[in-house]
Order: structure tokens, then C-alpha cells, then sequence
């Protein structure tokens, strides 16, 4: 599904050149649920910018869905992202002016589908999130996990085999979190391939698959299995700090 | 290809920014409704003064005798002279790119005291005898009965067309002047029309509503005239410039009345042609103004335009940012924001215009009332051409296009991670 092979990425303000990503190897399969972690200036939002084709980079070849993403034209990048990936942002980018309903709806215009229809499955997709009955409220009406669940929705409704989530939680208070997290698991289980940034332990533990990012590398990948012993390692590290 | 989908969306985006939307839509209406107003009240200024000249024929010149200033074939300096009957058909036989000639007779004591009485009413009024070809170059339309016609220039008839103030003074409120007879400087005279002047060109003295006209025949014979004639008015066959004529005209009446060639002062003439070429000029000249201001003032609508599309771009950069997270291709983002600013231009520029044309119909109307008679006024009927109207609009369009499409171009231009994170 996702396939990074040595990619470097560089931001150029001035004459300064920052260094973020320095050599990304990196298999993502269909169907996982991984959780990139790293502190902050790690480069886990650039690495999930360029998946999502938000971003580019510098040097080395990325794979999605077997095909190669460099250098490509927006219109072909625009495509890629409506049909294929959905985005959970922090701030959940919602557009302000529309409803609940519309929000939802708005990947599906852009695929051509009339309103009658594109509202009827916005319906559903609202519906399974548990805000059918907020449809017509503005985003400014509602509160955040509603928001997030609204966003989370609108990024499902284009039936996309990727979910990249940057931060979905990090707005949020812990229960909320929580719920929202069980929807991504929920998603996943469907068969949906869901990518997080977090830097959350608690959040990413409930990931099958944890990337932890360093300077700019990737520092260790952790598997299901291996998620007690990481617990157990981050609390060790709190102690230590 | 209508898409009711994108003008569903387009409606719902303008809507839901009312303040931003009514801003830019102001600048566009302002313009374009100044635009309108100026070139209406330039168009009402011209026909105000066109109205009062149109009518009368712009290729016409006149000719009266002054004293001569050369001493010539033994006359001396200082000699009065007139035309005669005879220069009449001379002038036609010598002349032919002549369409009409009118000789003209100022009658007895016009500007002096009363000259008119009909029972113990009395007036001054000007009195001149004409020949019918005047009606011509100079047009009169009968209010109630009839014009002076060749007939009566044949019989020498005793019948007078008389301007609506001799009506006015000489006549009970009423009272039906036709067929009533007037006392012309001691002769009788028969009213077979009452005439009002087409035109507020006014050849000859005092006011065209104060005027008698007789059969130029009846005048010479009656006031003693011998075979005098006090003036010519003469146009030019179609496609003759009138000054060609006029040089000629005064050429020949110089060797036929001994008047040197050189005597700059014995031929008195005026020439209209040149003074509607002053006109003319004049309205061009209004013309151009009204366009050149009219074209800046639409010209500062559409930067304000463009510079409210920039505004309104950057601050929704994220918005554009989301769109392209979400799947939005770049030109569907361009065709949104550039349909979303023609439709604001078009229907700001097409309310501008309806309002500012339907003022200029109210002002009309307020004119027209005023006007009564409608005889001296300016100012009248303020309006804007068709073309004028649909050039403005589609100047509109365009820089609506424009005012589009250059902050959206810019909007698309940059990474769709950058405008997500811009705030």
C-alpha cells in the first residue's frame, strides 16, 4: 500500500536549509493501523504531509498504491486524494459556512455526485459517527469531538483505502479522545488502513503498529505484540525524566 | 452547460459572507452606476442644445448689406446699398449648388415703438417678409392654420403668420386669432396661422415667439419698397460645403452692385455650418471627457474589486487549503472563485445600471414636467445608449474574470499543506 525508500526532505527559509526527513525507509500494509510517534520536530507531521500528498520531498521514491508519487501534477494529486486517502486534522478544518451535513458531503461534489445523492450518503456516513441529528449545525454550534467526528465522517465518505489522522486526539480531553479512537479502530476493522501522528503513548498504544521518529530518522518500529514491552519501556523513561 | 450544483455552491458561499460579498459588490455598482449618471446627464446636456438647433439646416449661410468701406468704379467709402429682385435670379442662374434661396424684407420700424394695433390692443413685434423656401432652412410648424405660401407671395395677399406672444397680446384668452385682422403700421393685415419655431435659432431680432411673417411680395409692395432686398438665406445642395457657396454668393454681388472685391465689410454674412462644427466639436469633446471619466471610474470599480478577491483569497486560503485536502482539483477552485466574482460583478454592475438608468428616467420625467412647452430648456432627456449600457457590462465581465482569477491563480499556486496551515 505505502512504500518510502530512503526519502529526504529539506525546508529552505532564507538561506537557512532544514533538514526534517533524513532517509524515511518505510512498509505500511493494507489494512494496518500504525501510529507514527516522535517528539516534537521529529518530523512525524512532515513524514504524514508527504504521504498524504500534501507535501513533497526532496530525494528517494514513494509508492502509493503502486504507483509512484513525485513531481505530480496538482490535478492528479487532487484525484489521488478524493479517491483514495481521507484527512483527520487536528483543528479538524471543517469549512465554517457549511453545516454538519454539507461538510460531509463536500469530497463527494468534487467527485461530480449530484446533491440529492451526495446528501443522502453524507446522511449515512453522519449516522454512523452518531451526529445525524446535529446535520444541520455549523461547526461553530457544535463541540470539538463532535467536530472531530464530524471530519472523521467527511474523510470516510469518499470510501478512501487510506485514513492519515494528523493529531486527531490532540484537541481533545481523554474520553473524547477515546471515542474517537474507537471509531479509527472501527474504521480499521472494516478494512481501511489508518495512519496517525500522535504523541500521545496512551494513543498510540491502541495502534497495532508504532513508527517512533528521531531527528529526522525512524528510531525503532514497534508490533502489536511487542506494545507491552513498549509500555512498560515508556514508563521506565518517565521515571528516568 | 449549466451546473446547478456550482451556482448552488457559489449562492451558499456568497450568502453565508454577506459583509465581504456586499463590499465587493459595492465598488462594481458605484462605478458603473457614476458611469451612468455622467454620460446620462452629458447625453441630456447635448440634447437639450441639439434640440433647439437640429432642425434647423445646417448647411445654411445669410447675407445682408453693409456700408462699403472701399471707394470703388467712383463711388466713395461709406456707401449704402441693397440687393434687388434681379440678384434673385441671378444668384440662381450663377449658382447652382444653391438648394434653397429665401430673400428676406425686415419690415418698417420693428424694434421701435408699437407697430402692431388691433383695437386698443397694441405691441412691437418683428415683421419681415419672406418667401416660403424659409419654412426650409429655417423650420416653423403652424399651431392653428396655415404657413405663407407661394400663392400668396404671387397675388401679394394681405395675410400674416403670427408668433404665439403676438397671439398672447394682441388677442382675448379665447379669442381665435384666424381669420382676425391685425394693424401692420397702418395697413390691415389677415392671421392665416399661428407658427411656432422648430428651432431657438433665431435669425433676425428679439424673440422668435414675437415674430410676423408676410409674402416678401406683399412687404415690398405695401411699405414701398421698391425692389429692394435686405437679406438672403441660402443652403447648399447636399454634399456642397455651405462656405463655398458663401464666398461665391458674396463674389457675384460684389461686381453686380460695383462693391470692390476687395471690401471686407460691404457683404455681411453668417455661415451656420461653421458654428455646428463648433458645436459638434463641443459634444465631442463632452463625449470624450465622459468616456475618459467614465472608464476611470469603472476602471477604480475593478481594482476595488480586485483588491477585495484579495482579501477575500487570503482569508480563505485555508478554506482553498481544505478544498484541495478534500479533493478539490485546482481549477475547480478557480472556477469557483472566478464565477463567485463575475456573478458579484454582473449582478452589482446590472443593478448599477438599472438604477442609475432608472434615475435618469425619473429625472426626465421631472425635466419634462418642469419644461411645460418645453421651450428653454438645456437639459433634456438624459439617457445612455444601448451600446454604452452592454460595453459597460461586458467590461464588467471581463474584469470580473480577471478580478477572479488572479488572486485564485496565486490561491492554487502554493502547496496544499501551506494553505492549510496558514491562519
Amino acid at each position: 500500500m505505502i512504500s518510502l525508500n530512503n526519502v529526504h526532505k529539506s525546508y529552505i527559509t532564507g538561506s537557512n536549509s532544514l533538514h526534517v526527513l533524513k532517509g524515511i525507509d518505510l512498509e505500511i500494509k493494507s489494512g494496518e493501523f500504525v501510529s507514527i510517534m516522535g517528539s516534537s520536530g521529529s518530523g512525524k507531521s512532515t513524514l504524514l504531509n508527504i504521504l498524504g500528498i500534501l507535501d513533497n520531498y526532496d530525494e528517494g521514491s514513494y509508492y502509493l498504491n503502486g504507483s509512484l508519487v513525485k513531481d505530480m501534477s496538482e490535478k492528479k494529486a487532487a484525484k489521488l486524494r478524493n479517491e483514495l486517502v481521507g484527512f483527520v486534522f487536528q483543528s479538524f478544518n471543517l469549512i465554517s459556512f457549511k453545516n454538519a451535513l454539507e461538510n460531509v458531503a463536500l469530497p463527494l461534489y468534487y467527485q461530480g455526485v449530484n446533491r440529492k445523492k451526495r446528501n443522502k450518503i453524507a446522511e449515512e456516513y453522519l449516522d454512523k459517527v452518531g451526529l445525524l441529528d446535529w446535520a444541520t449545525h455549523l461547526p461553530s454550534e457544535m463541540s470539538g469531538g463532535q467536530k472531530q467526528r464530524v471530519a472523521i465522517a467527511r474523510s470516510l465518505i469518499s470510501q478512501p483505502k487510506i485514513i492519515f489522522a494528523d493529531e486527531p486526539t490532540g484537541a481533545l480531553d481523554t474520553s473524547t479522545s477515546y471515542e474517537v479512537m474507537d471509531i479509527l479502530k472501527e474504521i480499521n476493522d472494516d478494512g481501511i488502513t489508518v495512519i496517525l501522528v500522535t504523541h500521545e503513548h496512551d494513543i498510540a498504544s491502541m495502534t497495532q503498529k508504532i513508527v517512533r521518529l528521531k531527528d529526522g530518522r525512524i528510531d525503532e518500529i514497534i508490533k502489536n505484540g511487542d506494545l507491552k514491552n513498549f509500555q512498560h519501556r515508556y514508563a521506565k523513561e518517565l521515571e528516568t525524566a | 452547460m449549466f451546473d446547478l450544483d456550482l451556482w448552488k455552491e457559489i449562492l451558499s458561499a456568497l450568502k453565508k459572507n454577506r459583509m465581504r460579498s456586499f463590499m465587493t459588490a459595492f465598488g462594481v455598482f458605484w462605478g458603473i452606476f457614476m458611469l451612468i449618471i455622467m454620460s446620462g446627464a452629458g447625453r441630456a446636456l447635448e440634447n437639450g442644445v441639439m434640440d433647439g438647433i437640429k432642425a434647423f439646416a445646417s448647411n445654411s449661410a445669410f447675407f445682408w448689406t453693409e456700408r462699403t468701406s472701399v471707394p470703388y468704379k467712383g463711388f466713395q467709402r461709406g456707401r449704402r446699398w441693397n440687393y434687388k429682385n434681379t440678384d434673385i435670379e441671378y444668384i440662381k442662374a450663377n449658382i447652382s449648388d444653391i438648394e434653397y434661396l429665401s430673400p428676406r424684407l425686415f419690415g418698417p420700424s420693428s424694434g421701435g415703438g408699437d407697430n402692431v394695433i388691433r383695437g386698443k390692443k397694441t405691441g412691437a413685434f418683428n415683421i419681415y417678409g419672406d418667401y416660403p423656401e424659409f419654412f426650409k432652412i429655417d423650420p416653423w410648424t403652424p399651431l392653428q392654420g396655415r404657413l405663407i405660401n407661394t400663392i400668396d407671395i404671387q397675388h401679394s395677399r394681405k395675410v400674416v403668420n403670427i408668433g404665439e406672444r403676438v397671439v398672447e397680446v394682441m388677442f382675448d384668452k379665447d379669442e381665435d386669432p384666424i381669420g382676425q385682422y391685425l394693424k401692420i403700421n397702418g395697413v390691415y393685415f389677415q392671421v392665416v396661422g399661428v407658427v411656432k419655431g422648430e428651432t431657438r435659432v433665431n435669425i433676425g431680432n428679439g424673440r422668435k415667439n414675437e415674430t410676423i411673417i408676410m409674402p416678401f411680395t406683399t412687404m415690398q409692395k405695401t411699405y414701398n419698397m421698391g425692389d429692394d432686398v435686405h437679406f438672403f438665406s441660402v443652403t447648399s445642395q447636399p454634399g456642397v460645403p455651405v462656405s463655398k457657396v458663401e464666398s461665391r454668393l458674396k463674389e457675384l454681388m460684389k461686381e453686380r452692385h460695383s462693391v470692390a472685391p476687395d471690401d471686407q465689410q460691404a457683404v455681411g454674412s453668417f455661415n451656420i455650418e461653421v458654428e455646428w462644427k463648433k458645436y459638434m466639436g463641443l459634444f465631442t469633446g463632452i463625449q470624450i471627457l465622459t468616456w475618459i471619466v467614465g472608464i476611470g471610474t469603472l476602471l477604480a470599480g475593478v481594482i476595488g474589486v480586485s483588491n477585495i478577491m484579495l482579501v477575500i483569497i487570503k482569508e480563505r486560503t485555508q478554506e482553498i487549503g481544505i478544498q484541495r485536502a478534500i479533493g478539490a482539483t485546482p481549477g475547480k477552485v478557480i472556477l469557483h472563485i472566478v464565477a463567485e466574482s463575475v456573478f458579484l460583478t454582473v449582478l452589482a454592475g446590472y443593478l448599477g445600471l438599472a438604477l442609475g438608468v432608472g434615475l435618469l428616467e425619473l429625472l426626465n420625467m421631472a425635466l419634462e414636467m418642469n419644461a411645460g412647452s418645453g421651450d428653454d430648456i438645456f437639459f433634456r432627456r438624459p439617457e445612455i445608449s444601448f451600446q454604452m449600457a452592454v460595453g459597460a457590462l461586458s467590461v464588467l465581465v471581463v474584469s470580473g474574470i480577471f478580478a477572479g482569477l488572479i488572486p485564485a491563480r496565486r490561491a492554487v499556486s502554493i502547496k496544499p499543506i501551506d494553505a492549510l496551515r496558514d491562519e
